[in-house]
């Protein structure tokens, strides 16, 4: 670990730089603040943003023939999904991460959601698309897309995250911004069909208990999945956010398991095997276990616990004014409705409920918000979820104490980040 | 317009007036008096929407799987050896194929090469600080290992190893974990799953809520929760954030 303050600025400027923050204040750290400060106190001079005709205020735009499918606005363009090299391997078998810190509300915009692959993105026709059913059912059968799309469907909004969200930080604070820590989620609404109206077309044997989910991708992703979930609240999707699947979302059609570790959200889905234990398969043995302090590892962690993050201001959303400012963040909860989020501003020493605005639903982000006024002291800024069932999101150390730091999954400990005086925030651990 | 638009437009008033109107329709119909007089409940019993008519729960899609289908698709080996094709293999013939197919990510020996999965070795490593969690010193089943070969290897050119060699590179991979001691050791449908791995007992179930039940709390502090908080750890001292060369790993 280097601590030599000239690798640290450095660091922190190619950051800021990378993630397409304007470089003009932040270069001269505190010089920022005041310098904008006292633009907003000044009236003397007019603004050409007003007194000036603008280019857009004279000429013509683009016809309604130019943009058949939009894009966001080209000022907006380091609202991007950004990767981590050192991750892994290969590209291909890799994650990348939604920029959490520039959205808003509750409902990803399809093109940001994080993408998570193992055998990269099967690009599928879907008239070669099939779905089978068979094992313990009374008839094994095969859909093509037109006949899943003539059943009766279901709308759904719900987060999907990683079970390795977060996961770089269980030895402590390393990626320095939301995106990097808790990015490896989405919150989309999708629309399918129950995966009980597919199961009572085969009808399922009495002594079913698991099915096998797999891929039609080149890693061929399979995983048991418990009846009871299954028949519970599980979606089989071809859509999301109104459109058709993203290729890299599971084109033409995924699973959708509310509440449960994305890994279980098979895409590209082709067939579910009815039977009677765990396959045992290597992403719940090898992979999707969690080392405990003693040796041994939990299996079939599947739900994700309540959880949250401040999106704004976060290392690559600094304050950049004093006075009045808006703290944003997400929350999340695998066992049901975000109930509460409480926000600290001194490093969890004293909590204040923050405002939930916009759709509280079962298993879903949820958006809060803190208007305050700041006056340029420094922040430890966190905040806590408390969801239905009265659970309350844990510290960092207290999930350490009980799981030690090699766990790699679920850690859904509460966020610190440091706001200095000049308006730079930093992902920070705190004792 | 058309006798059939006009025949769907009539519908669409209907569907309309029907469902967000259902109570004005039944006071238009029945009568301002009979619906003042009487109470609405009454009123709405006697004038029932119609529903649409259920869907059957068999719907009558899809068709059944032919049994060449089904077996062109269902690859996949559970722990008790249910769906292990027929066939056998050995750690010296593996070995040739392992080097042939393999050893440039996973090392001659599995050993792994860069950030590839490392395959063999770190028994007795799961309680350090930096566990090695291999085939050998992780995986509670051998069956898994054929499974995931079969499904997803090589990387970049999946399903394209015969039953046979599957096996072989199975035999070689436990063989480089000491879970085999024989080379010529010829491990089939029949022996797989008897293979008993050496971590095979180090899995529970998920035992949060038992285990972490403390964290369920009606009353969590508000005011005056710690002593004032000290920086201990920073992400940019650490000096990973994309661009970054080195750091550490995840699964």
């Amino acid at each position: 670990m280097s601590q030599k303050p000239t690798s640290d600025v450095l660091n922190r400027r190619r950051f800021l730089g990378a993630a397409g923050l304007s470089a003009a204040g932040l270069a001269g750290g505190g010089a920022m603040l005041p310098s904008l400060a006292a633009k907003a106190g000044e009236a003397a001079k007019p603004d050409p943003a007003i007194t000036e005709i603008q280019d857009w205020n004279r000429y013509l735009g683009d016809g309604v023939d130019k943009r058949p499918y939009g894009m966001p606005s080209k000022f907006e363009k380091d609202v991007i999904r950004r990767d981590v090299s050192w991750l892994t391997a290969s590209p291909e078998s890799s994650v990348n991460f939604t920029p959490l810190h520039a959205l808003d509300g509750i409902i990803t915009p399809s093109g940001v959601c994080f993408e998570r692959h193992h055998g990269g993105v099967a690009e599928i026709d879907p008239a070669m698309h099939r779905l089978m059913i068979h094992g313990l059912v009374e008839k094994p059968l095969v859909f093509t897309m037109d006949d899943i799309k003539r059943m009766p469907r279901v709308n759904k909004i719900y987060f999907l995250e990683c079970a390795a969200n977060s996961g770089m930080e269980w030895r402590g604070a390393q990626l320095n911004g939301c995106q990097f820590t808790h990015g490896m989620i989405h919150n989309v609404m999708y629309t399918g069909v129950t995966l009980k109206t597919l199961l009572e077309q085969a009808g399922v044997k009495p002594n079913a208990k698991w099915l096998l989910l797999e891929g039609a991708d080149s890693a061929g992703m399979d995983r048991s999945l418990p009846l009871e979930k299954a028949l519970d609240d599980v979606m089989i999707a071809y859509a999301m956010n109104g459109e058709a699947l993203r290729p890299e979302n599971g084109y033409p059609l995924r699973a959708v398991i509310p509440g449960w570790q994305g890994n279980l959200w098979v895409k590209w889905l082709r067939r579910i095997e009815v039977g009677d234990m765990p396959w045992q398969t290597r992403e719940e043995t090898s992979k999707y276990t969690d080392l405990m302090p003693d040796g041994r590892a939990r299996k079939h962690t599947f739900v994700m616990d309540a959880k949250s993050v401040i999106t704004s201001p976060s290392p690559q959303a600094p304050l950049k004014f004093k006075g009045r400012n808006v703290l944003t963040g997400i929350a999340w909860s695998g066992r049901g409705t975000v109930k509460r989020v409480d926000v600290s501003m001194d490093g969890g020493r004293n909590w204040y409920e923050a405002r939930i605005d916009g759709p509280v639903l079962n298993k879903s982000i949820v958006r809060f918000y803190v208007d305050f006024d700041w006056n340029g002291e420094e922040l430890m800024l966190q905040s806590r979820a408390i969801d239905e069932t009265g659970y309350v999101q844990p510290t960092k150390a207290e999930l350490r104490k009980i799981r030690g730091v090699n766990s790699v999954y679920h850690n859904n400990g509460i966020q610190t980040w440091l706001v200095h005086p000049d308006g730079v925030t930093e992902n920070v651990e705190i004792a | 317009m058309s006798k059939s638009l006009k025949a769907l437009a009539g519908l669409a008033a209907v569907a309309v007036l029907a469902l967000p109107l259902a109570q004005a329709t039944a006071e238009h119909k029945a009568g301002h008096k009979v619906a003042k007089a009487s109470a609405n409940a009454t009123v709405k019993e006697q004038v029932a929407v119609p529903a649409w008519p259920q869907a059957p729960a068999q719907l009558g899609l899809g068709r059944v799987a032919l049994p060449e289908e089904i077996a062109a698709w269902d690859i996949d080996v559970r722990p008790d050896g249910q769906g292990l094709p027929p066939g056998h293999g050995t750690a010296k013939e593996g070995d040739a194929l392992f080097q042939e197919k393999c050893s440039t990510c996973h090392g001659e020996f599995g050993e792994g090469v860069g950030r590839y999965p490392v395959l063999s070795g770190g028994q007795g490593t799961l309680k350090a600080d930096r566990p090695d969690k291999t085939i050998g010193s992780y995986w509670p089943d051998a069956t898994t290992v054929y499974d995931y070969v079969r499904h997803a290897m090589p990387f970049g050119n999946a399903r394209s190893l015969s039953n046979d060699e599957i096996y072989a590179l199975t035999a070689y991979l436990l063989n480089m974990n000491d879970v085999i001691k024989d080379q010529d050791f010829e491990l089939n449908q029949d022996n797989l799953a008897k293979v008993k791995m050496p971590n095979a007992d180090g899995f529970y179930e998920d035992d949060r809520e038992t285990a972490e039940k403390a964290f369920w709390n009606k009353n969590p502090c508000m005011k005056d929760c710690r002593p004032a908080p000290k920086v201990t750890g920073r992400a940019i001292a650490v000096d990973v954030t994309p661009d970054e060369k080195a750091g550490p790993k995840v699964d």
